[in-house]
């Protein structure tokens, strides 16, 4: 059993760094602020949920498994509202093309 | 090597060069940016160093609050700043700079290097007489029991910090309300954060006070969690700032302080020595209380330093 949940973490945090990774490539590459931000939404949403994911097994009791998704809860919240600021701050900007 | 050491040398690689960077950038705004995530990544490198607490208050501080504060600054500078990179001091000042700068750098490395090794601590001895206070937290028990005296004028250093803030008001403006009144669309998305993330904060800073005994955390941790729940909500227009000649406003600026030092007096008094607390049983509810007017203190002179100097009369 142990050893099945030590490979769902190993499999889900690897998968997490991946969605970094790849949220971290497109936020250098992609051309405009609208498509970078999707970029990096997806590197806090995907990766940030597979990583919590991952670390649920090792978390030892219920009570530090529930901070896990708390912070995962609270970094959702505030990407999502951040990055919907930054996409109307750059409308109106006229700097998103 | 393990891949913690790997971990560990590329973080402090990585935080030097943001040092660095942050000298080098030409645009106020750059230098700040890269401040603010130099902030964020010496919080890493005081974890694996196991100093939880001050992982926490440099998260905060230096990289939330701190970070906030020199982004508003550099806002307010853009204005003037071509006129400013474009006056170059003179040869004769940059070499001198450059000069002073290493010798300070080169004095530090000395007193780092020559330490003797193990270097001297009183850790041990902190964590030997845990028990004169009843709290777990070392931490918590330098600060607010063994070394009182300097947390105590910490707190004196923070009412003069916004002293001198509110003291770049006109004279207009004196006794109004700081900051410009922030409005934002009733169905807007910072709005909804404003209403949804408070009462979480809130509830997070309390605890993060109140673990701070046995656990890290405390006063100044959770005080700048509920300032930035404060500046969340005037920030989203659902409230405004204080006006800084309410009587209330200055009775909460001075508590943490006041309790302080009232608590240290008592000591002188009725103890052995200035700021000595009673035996263990009265010592933690003495220490709370301190901690709980510290506590507001920290928040609302933290929201005010960020609100910045009043602006408008009180009925603006």
């Amino acid at each position: 059993m142990s050893f099945a949940l030590d490979i769902l973490t190993i499999v889900a945090v690897s998968a997490g760094a991946f969605f970094f990774l790849a949220g971290t490539v497109g936020l250098l590459r992609f051309p405009d602020t609208l498509t970078r931000l999707h970029a990096l939404t997806k590197a806090d949403n995907l990766g940030l949920g597979l990583v919590v994911l991952g670390l649920l097994p090792q978390a030892g009791s219920l009570r530090h498994g529930l901070k896990l998704v708390g912070i995962w809860l609270l970094a959702l919240l505030a990407g999502a509202t951040v990055s919907q600021l930054i996409a109307r701050a750059a409308r109106q900007s006229g700097s998103a093309r | 090597m393990t891949v913690a050491t790997i971990l560990e040398m590329v973080l402090a690689a990585v935080v030097l060069a943001l040092g660095v960077w942050t000298i080098a950038a030409r645009e106020t705004f750059a230098a700040t940016v890269g401040y603010v995530a130099y902030g964020l990544l010496v919080p890493l490198i005081w974890v694996r160093l196991d100093a939880v607490d001050v992982a926490l208050t440099e998260a905060a501080i230096g990289g939330g609050l701190g970070g906030v504060l020199l982004l508003g600054a550099a806002a307010r500078l853009r204005p003037s700043e071509p006129a400013t990179a474009a006056e170059t001091p003179g040869k004769i000042v940059r070499l001198s700079a450059a000069g002073a700068s290493v010798m300070i750098a080169a004095a530090l490395a000395a007193a780092v290097l020559l330490l003797p090794d193990p270097a001297p601590t009183l850790a041990p001895a902190a964590v030997a007489n845990a028990s004169a206070t009843g709290l777990a937290n070392p931490v918590t028990n330098v600060l607010m029991a063994f070394r009182a005296m300097d947390t105590m004028l910490e707190k004196v250093v923070l009412l003069l910090a916004i002293v001198g803030v509110w003291s770049l008001a006109s004279d207009r403006a004196w006794g109004g309300r700081p900051g410009p009144r922030h409005q934002a669309g009733p169905h807007g998305v910072l709005v909804f954060l404003a209403r949804l993330l408070p009462p979480v904060g809130i509830v997070v800073g309390i605890y993060i006070l109140w673990t701070g005994a046995n656990h890290p955390g405390g006063a100044f941790q959770g005080g700048s969690i509920l300032a930035a729940m404060w500046l969340l909500v005037i920030m989203a227009g659902l409230t405004d700032t204080p006006a800084v000649g309410g009587r209330w406003l200055r009775l909460v600026l001075i508590a943490g302080p006041g309790v302080f030092l009232i608590v240290g007096l008592g000591g002188l008094c009725f103890g052995p020595a200035f700021l000595a607390y009673p035996l263990p049983p009265h010592a933690k509810p003495l220490i709370l209380i301190i901690e709980v007017a510290m506590v507001s203190t920290i928040a609302v002179t933290l929201g005010l330093l960020l609100a910045g100097a009043p602006e408008r009369s009180d009925q603006g």
